[in-house]
């Protein structure tokens, strides 16, 4: 089962002829990934690595090839353009990997997305990944920046704002020999499009999902909204981790949306709700998966 | 990135927000003849305001004595004193820490006659996502204490983006401080300014505190904004190029500005163990594990997504020009980027720098083997660790025994 995204998912890329959008475009072929068309304007009729068909819009490429979901790696200045164009085309899922777009974009983007049925997960993130059967998890659905081989199918499902620390959890999970649902990184901007909770909810509802590591950071009350809920409706054991606590208050650490202000989003208040609700705390960033295993 | 008062008001007044009349003054001279016009234009009072980016000036100390980074002067003599005591000098606040700020510029400003104060403010709400304004009747207080000892005082209004704010909207704004008549209209007018400013400036954070009705010589009540405080989004400043050369790099640590040259983020901390991490999750955590195991930390470094050899090699330089650095600790999870090329930058940048301080280095991930190898191979006192959790006890007991 695993959640929004599955091996078959068939997978578009806004930005496949940027550098950077290439590099992980070709990552997620060798992966196994159904990548079945590009989207860069004014490239319509080319072939992306000699197999993938470029298109003008993302609504002609969702027509002609059944794509359902995409992958955003447009520079900021138009990533808000590229998430509302994904949006417009009626796809399931977007995913905006972009890093840098001025937050007003993103207030005007989330308004715009009021009502629509498309989700949107990011920005400023590492994708998701569902991994599949074959070696090195090859076979299944990446989408975005994650390497794919750390991971490992099973029934772990990951949630986090930051890259790496979703990277070290997993790793740690698949060292155990422990596997992985979906692992989703929902990004560290202070307006994204898909929640901690948005995402437990699924995970909860996802009878392929046995245990879940969360893992927060300072700013914002994203991770206290999740824990309160988990409380109150959680059915699967959870454990999780919070980045920050040593931070200084009111600088911003790399993450836009990561910064303690007015004595708000500390680490100790996201540590103390997750405690309350029945969250296994990890100490430290090394003890995340065998945090959770214990409550297995 | 945050700008000074003086260019804060300049920001607010463009979009229309009534703030004192006033300049910002680089030197005595310059400070004497804005006084003095300010003093021919009837002002019988004037504040001298030391402009640096942190609070606590009005009750900070300058280190040669002097008293008070926020003064009023009542003659052109002594606006020109003061002017002499703070310019040039370094001021000491409970939010500079104890090395202090030198002050580069001053506002001379008139000093309104204040008969109340209230607050107001520009917020993005994470909640719900969208633009916030905040008021209060309890001005020229810490906003925080407001809210958690009178919550009821504080009063919230969410603006659809769509349509942004709506004259309603600023009518409850100003209805709910209790202003009546010419005031209800100027509050109203002034509301929506200091909202326009914020969405068009791409503002994180707009606040005016206080904000005041203030009494003109002829008994006449205004309402103006006596001190403003506003931060941009380091994301939007691409399509404001005049706010960007607001940027006062006087007010960053030199340490951060030539880190952020080289694409690296940098924040100085009080530790004594540096670390360089890709990623800013795993930066914090890091940190955050180094305390943990008893050390402290001497920065957050994400070397983003890269990593490269000049990255690597710059972010070491960076590290080591901090002279309470006692240690690094390298922590690389290669997910896409070769292993190997990191270490082989590290090995570089400890040739480099001539390393003489402990090192311990953390690689997980794409060609890991090999990576490890280099390190080994290279001759160097380099410590592996095998986890965070090894590496990060590895070195809180290497600067320890140092």
């Amino acid at each position: 089962m695993a959640i929004l995204i599955h091996p078959q998912t068939k997978l578009l890329v806004q930005g496949i002829t940027g550098s950077f959008g290439a590099r992980h475009a070709q990552l997620s072929l060798a992966y196994g990934t159904q990548l079945v068309a590009g989207v860069t304007p004014g490239k319509g009729g080319q072939l992306f690595e000699g197999q993938v068909p470029i298109f003008d819009t993302v609504a002609e490429a969702a027509r002609q090839t059944g794509a359902t979901a995409s992958a955003i790696f447009v520079p900021p200045p138009f990533a808000a353009d590229a998430i509302l164009e994904a949006v417009d085309a009626g796809l399931d899922l977007v995913v905006c990997i972009t890093e840098g777009i001025p937050v007003n974009d993103m207030i005007k983007v989330k308004r715009a997305m009021q009502g629509s049925r498309t989700r949107l997960v990011g920005p400023n993130c590492p994708g998701l990944v569902t991994p599949g059967d074959g070696p090195n998890s090859h076979g299944g659905c990446r989408i975005g920046i994650a390497p794919g081989y750390i991971h490992k199918k099973g029934h772990v499902g990951v949630v986090s704002r930051s890259g790496t620390l979703t990277y070290e959890a997993v790793w740690q999970l698949t060292c155990r020999g422990v596997g992985q649902s979906t692992c989703v990184g929902i990004g560290g901007d202070p307006v994204n499009g898909t929640s901690h909770l948005d995402v437990i909810q699924l995970f909860m509802a996802d009878p392929d999902t046995h245990g879940i590591i969360m893992i927060g950071e300072i700013g914002g009350s994203a991770e206290e909204e999740a824990a309160e809920w988990i409380a109150r409706y959680g059915t699967k054991p959870v454990a999780g981790f919070i980045a920050g606590a040593t931070a200084p208050p009111g600088r911003r650490m790399g993450h836009a949306g990561a910064i303690v202000s007015g004595g708000k989003g500390t680490a100790q208040a996201k540590i103390d709700a997750f405690r309350k609700a029945g969250i296994g705390v990890a100490a430290t960033p090394s003890e995340m998966a065998d945090t959770l295993l214990r409550m297995m | 990135m945050n700008i000074h008062e003086y260019q804060a008001k300049q920001l607010l007044a463009r979009h229309g927000v009534a703030v004192p009349a006033g300049e910002p003054c680089k030197t005595v001279d310059e400070a004497r003849s804005v006084a003095e016009r300010l003093l021919a234009a009837g002002h019988s009072t004037l504040v001298i305001k030391s402009q640096i980016h942190a609070g606590g000036r009005g009750k900070g100390t300058f280190k040669h004595g002097f008293h008070g980074g926020v003064k009023l002067a009542r003659s052109l003599a002594e606006a020109v004193d003061i002017a002499g005591n703070m310019l040039g000098k370094t001021l000491v606040t409970k939010q500079t820490g104890p090395d202090g700020r030198v002050v580069q510029t001053l506002l001379v400003a008139a000093a309104e006659t204040i008969v109340r104060e209230f607050y107001l403010a520009v917020l993005l709400d994470r909640a719900t996502s969208r633009p916030l304004i905040m008021a209060s009747t309890e001005g020229g207080m810490d906003i925080e204490e407001v809210a958690a000892r009178t919550p009821e005082k504080i009063v919230r209004e969410h603006v659809d983006p769509a349509v942004g704010l709506m004259p309603y909207q600023a009518r409850k704004v100003a209805s709910a401080l209790g202003l009546k008549g010419d005031l209800f209209n100027q509050a109203c007018k002034l509301v929506a300014a200091v909202y326009k400013a914020w969405w068009e400036c791409d503002a994180s954070l707009v606040e005016i505190n206080p904000l005041c009705i203030v009494e003109g010589p002829g008994g006449k009540q205004a309402i103006v904004a006596v001190d403003a405080k506003v931060g941009l989004d380091d994301n939007a400043l691409f399509r404001h190029p005049d706010i960007a050369a607001m940027r006062d790099l006087g007010e960053e640590s030199p340490l951060e500005v030539e880190a952020s040259r080289h694409a690296l983020n940098y924040i100085k901390l009080e530790g004594n163990i540096a670390c360089l991490v890709n990623g800013a999750g795993l930066a914090m955590g890091t940190m955050d594990i180094i305390k943990h195991y008893g050390g402290d930390p001497a920065n957050f470094l994400d070397v983003c997504g890269g990593a490269s050899k000049d990255q690597v090699s710059a972010a070491f330089r960076i590290i080591l020009s901090d002279p309470s650095v006692k240690g690094i600790l390298v922590n690389i999870f290669g997910g896409i980027m070769d292993c190997n090329v990191i270490a082989t930058g590290i090995v570089e940048a400890v040739r480099e720098t001539g390393l003489s301080i402990p090192l311990v280095v953390r690689l997980e991930g794409n060609n890991v083997q090999a990576g490890k190898k280099t390190l080994a191979d290279s001759g160097l006192t380099i410590t592996s660790g095998d986890s965070m959790a090894d590496a990060a006890q590895k070195i809180v007991r290497a600067v320890r025994a140092a």
